[in-house]
């Protein structure tokens, strides 16, 4: 066992947080904040730069017993998947801090400090080998989201934080009666890789995939378990919204990449068409709900529904395209949707309305700010030359390939995106600058540009050149391939 | 022939783009910032000159950038039919920026930097579609070309320029993200790669006969900006965009790109063989011909000048379409160099009611009674590219025009020679009149003695007048170009 990096990566910002509560002024708490997000994303650089592409194998991996007599270990690795959204969180959780810097006005330390310690379990989520681990993180994180939502969110935040958590808690219920399943027909271990090592009969393995399938929708959202997003997305602050979106949301689908599809093939495989016609209903639905809003924030929580909807289409495809695409989308996703919800935020700061029917004209009193929402709000259509749009390419593909009807409905969904993307920024950019009359409106600053660069070049990075980040996946999710058909095959 | 490497492809896309830049910096120098379009198209038409010769002598030259997935790159490649296109764009980027200074100076026109940044941007895309060497980086230039041409058209910025601009854009974009989308993955799904194939990526693919021409008319429906009905409303709907735009849009890029795509399509993913096969080319060959006569019928009926222009654009680029999917090699001849013919006119055409509308503020061909006395170099331009769009020898339009009938006789297809026949009677049924108007039409009593020509507007419009006429009497370098593409 080498050097811990992935300890390392997940107690940074835990121990941030600790040290945040002997601190006394804002500013100390703000610079502390952001120097170990700062810190934690060169850590996760630094793993990725170490991070071997050829295989599949589990990289960065530490074991330490941690209840023998129950098989508990702290188990600890990473493979091409996990290794990309260890640092989607990073990225993402550094970006929230500077979003929070003068958005969040009472008990500033008592927010860092959530934010750190939701970065911690995050990162914890991703890392795990161990399932029991996995569970304590995964659910360990309900809580600081729901201070996160209830206690700085907007004013209906006491209801939506209770809604986020009674779903994800319905969920996660069902994931534990899952997991204790797992335990105990897997031979006793909650070794991650020796329960996917397992051979589990059919039946067994279709009522697992019931019990994480719904765990894992919540999570997504699919539709019709979504209905809780909206309302957590609205009342959270933008921050909160950045990581919800940015990274809560693909804890679902990560679920399924670990779980479902590799313990669980012949269910995965079986079950495959109703997971594809679930993925278009929420396409097709989550475009439409989106073109109905007016409120900004709520237009692009819809569409998250939709894009996550792409995401778990590729997944049930079954194929490599599909997974590559659907794996690649969650990481567009969370740079892209996390972008749009930090615009979001900026101008709600300040003009403290979020109705697109207050908006417009804002490029002639905003310029930069639009410009840069443009290249977000094309990204979130899937442009050509933009990120979502290989994603999107791929995962059709797939699509097409597992089925034509649900790569139809996909494509209606996409053609949905362009109507209440476009739509929505001719309303807020373009047209008679009515907003400059009533709202004293500046540009984005210094601090608020260091946030929004970074996702503008992944953007453009993942769009043009995106074999770098399908190189880190690619050993992995071919062996993913052959885990779910080989067996399958193998019957 | 082995290709030419070179990086001259991806410097034609760059000077546009770096002409774009420059001129959002010079934004508070007016007279250096309009300096700028006109040298940076000089340069660029300067860049594709000096690739011609290896492409006529029947070579590529090719720059592969970085792949992007399997099977697909970030790459160029100019080829013959690539050549044709980038040559009409980037030589009448010349006289159009020329033309844009003297018609935006004259109407003292707003957001003047804005306008000259998306120009060039727009020629950084058009030059970037004719290079590129497979179906996604084309895409990227095709959707970079519309969003970028969006601000042109609402220019103005009244009630018109939005409504107008909102359709572009909703044509535009809700067919490259539904039917064009789909098109794409289809084919990436089929053929596992993008790419641009002599003879056709799809040729020999495994898939059924009705996917591939759900495929087909996906990609035919897709490329809007190719104007088949009913994916046409666009164009006229554009036409709220000051002239220079509707220069941009009829001739130099935008719908040039359209039917440039269609072309890329039957000859390059396609290929003649498998369209013919399947029986596609007949009945797009149909769906064009109705588009050809039913665009001539609406051009007839409009009084407003850019309507009946717009209208005339709908028609012309099906003959484009139908030359091509005619798939006998003398109407493929035809049909790519109707892109050159219909461009060079055209342009005249819109630089014409430009002039028109800068001197006198008139839009409606009823108003113009007389009004070639008073500018007798703009009408005089007029006429002559009515000729070449009627087919008149010895204009441009006569060679493709001739091109295509004698085409249509070889594919033995009598029907379409009727169609061209009886559209070229109705092209000279809405064009002849407006001469004719302004020549010998009684000029209205309070017609104010300051009517006449500009000359930074009169000079291009001449310019490309002249062009017309020059294709018409010396074929030959299109003419190679398009047997290139043939062969």
């Amino acid at each position: 066992m080498g050097f811990p990096l992935l300890s390392l990566i997940i107690f940074t910002p835990a121990a941030g947080a600790a040290v945040l509560m002997f601190l006394r002024s804002d500013d100390a708490v703000r610079w502390t904040a952001l120097v170990v997000t700062v810190l934690d994303l060169v850590f996760s650089i630094v793993l990725l730069a170490g991070f071997d592409t050829t295989t599949h194998e589990m990289q960065f991996t530490e074991t330490v017993p941690w209840v023998p007599a129950l098989g508990i270990t702290y188990a600890l690795g990473v493979d091409g998947i996990s290794a990309l959204f260890v640092f989607l969180t990073a990225l993402l959780s550094w970006i929230s801090v500077l979003a929070s810097w003068v958005a969040i006005e009472r008990k500033l330390k008592a927010f860092m400090a959530s934010l750190l310690a939701m970065q911690a379990l995050m990162l914890g989520v991703f890392s795990s080998l161990d399932l029991f681990l996995f569970y304590v993180f995964w659910e360990a994180m309900l809580i600081p989201m729901y201070l996160i939502i209830g206690v700085w969110g907007g004013e209906g935040r006491v209801y939506a934080a209770f809604k986020f958590f009674l779903y994800t808690l319905a969920g996660s219920l069902l994931f534990l009666v899952g997991v204790i399943a797992l335990y105990f027909h897997g031979g006793e271990t909650f070794d991650i890789l020796a329960l996917t090592a397992q051979d589990l009969p059919f039946g067994v393995q279709s009522w697992l995939f019931f019990a994480f399938l719904i765990a894992f929708a919540v999570k997504v959202p699919m539709v019709p378990v979504h209905t809780w997003l909206p309302d957590a997305h609205v009342q959270a602050p933008t921050a909160g919204s950045i990581i919800l979106a940015g990274v809560l949301l693909k804890m679902g689908a990560y679920g399924f990449l670990r779980f479902s599809l590799p313990m669980l093939p012949e269910a995965s495989v079986y079950f495959s068409p109703l997971m594809l016609a679930l993925s278009a209903l929420a396409i097709v639905y989550g475009g439409l709900l989106a073109l109905a809003q007016d409120d900004l924030k709520k237009l692009v929580a819809y569409s998250s529904i939709s894009h996550m909807g792409f995401v778990t289409m590729g997944i049930f495809a079954l194929n490599i395209r599909g997974l590559e695409g659907g794996i690649l989308q969650m990481f567009n996703h969370g740079v892209t949707t996390g972008a749009l919800f930090l615009f979001v935020g900026l101008i709600y700061e300040r003009t403290h309305t979020r109705s697109i029917a207050d908006y417009g004209g804002l490029m002639k009193v905003a310029p930069v700010y639009t410009v840069f929402l443009a290249l977000f709000t094309l990204s979130s259509m899937a442009l050509p030359g933009t990120n979502s749009f290989v994603g999107e390419l791929l995962v059709l593909s797939g699509g097409f390939a597992a089925n034509l009807a649900v790569g139809a409905a996909a494509v209606l969904g996409a053609t949905l995106g362009a109507a209440y993307l476009l739509g929505m920024y001719r309303r807020v950019a373009l047209g008679p600058p009515s907003v400059g009359a009533r709202f004293k409106i500046r540009d984005v600053n210094a601090r608020e540009m260091v946030a929004i660069l970074p996702l503008a070049v992944f953007v453009l990075w993942v769009g043009l050149y995106p074999k770098p980040f399908l190189d880190i996946i690619d050993a992995s999710v071919t062996h993913l391939l052959t885990q779910v058909h080989g067996r399958e095959n193998g019957q | 022939m082995e290709p030419v490497i070179s990086i001259r492809p991806l410097l034609a896309v760059a000077i546009a783009g770096l002409a774009a830049l420059s001129v959002l910096l010079l934004n508070k120098r007016e007279k250096l910032r309009d300096h700028v379009s006109p040298l940076a198209a000089i340069a660029m038409f300067a860049i594709v000159a000096s690739m011609a010769p290896t492409v006529l002598a029947g070579g590529t030259v090719e720059l592969r950038l970085f792949e992007i997935l399997p099977g697909i790159d970030f790459a160029f490649r100019v080829d013959a039919l690539g050549m044709v296109f980038a040559t009409v764009s980037s030589l009448l980027w010349i006289v159009a920026a020329v033309y844009s200074i003297g018609y935006m100076r004259h109407l003292h026109e707003h957001a003047q930097t804005r306008f000259f940044a998306c120009f060039a941007t727009s020629l950084a895309a058009a030059v970037g579609g004719a290079f590129a060497a497979n179906l996604f980086t084309l895409v990227i230039f095709y959707e970079v070309l519309s969003l970028v041409t969006y601000p042109l058209v609402y220019h103005h910025e009244d009630e018109e320029g939005w409504k107008g601009s909102r359709k572009y854009l909703v044509y535009l974009m809700g067919a490259s993200k539904s039917v064009l989308l789909a098109a794409l993955a289809l084919t990436y799904a089929i053929a596992g790669s993008l790419d641009f194939v002599p003879g056709g990526l799809l040729a020999g693919a495994n898939a059924s006969a009705a996917l591939l021409t759900v495929v087909y008319f996906c990609y035919l429906f897709g490329f809007a900006k190719a104007a088949v009905m009913p994916m046409h409303a666009w164009l006229p709907a554009a036409m709220v965009a000051p002239t220079p735009v509707s220069a941009l849009l009829h001739a130099v890029a935008v719908v040039k790109m359209g039917v440039f795509c269609v072309l890329r399509v039957v000859f390059h993913v396609f290929g003649a063989g498998l369209v013919g096969g399947l029986g596609l080319g007949i009945a797009t060959a149909y769906l064009v011909s109705f588009t050809i006569l039913m665009a001539s019928v609406y051009a007839l009926t409009r009084d407003d000048l850019k309507a009946r222009l717009a209208y005339s654009t709908v028609s012309q680029l099906s003959y484009v379409v139908l030359g091509a999917v005619l798939l006998s090699p003398v109407a493929m001849v035809g049909g790519i160099i109707h892109i050159a013919a219909h461009a060079f006119s055209k342009i005249t055409l819109f630089f014409c009611a430009g002039s028109i509308y800068c001197a006198s503020g008139k839009r409606n061909i009823s108003d113009m009674a007389g009004i070639g006395r008073r500018l007798p170099w703009t009408m005089g331009a007029f006429f002559v590219a009515s000729l070449s769009m009627i087919g008149v020898p010895p204009t441009a339009g006569f060679v493709s025009k001739w091109y295509l009938t004698l085409g249509s006789v070889q594919a033995g297809e009598i029907a379409f020679l009727i169609v061209l026949l009886a559209s070229s009677v109705l092209n000279a049924a809405y064009f002849l009149p407006v001469s004719y108007v302004a020549f010998f039409g009684a000029e209205a009593q309070e017609s104010p003695a300051a009517v006449r020509e500009i000359p930074l507007v009169t000079i291009p419009l001449v310019a490309t007048a002249i062009l017309s006429v020059l294709m018409g009497v010396f074929p030959g370098y299109f003419l190679a170009l398009a047997e290139g593409v043939v062969r």
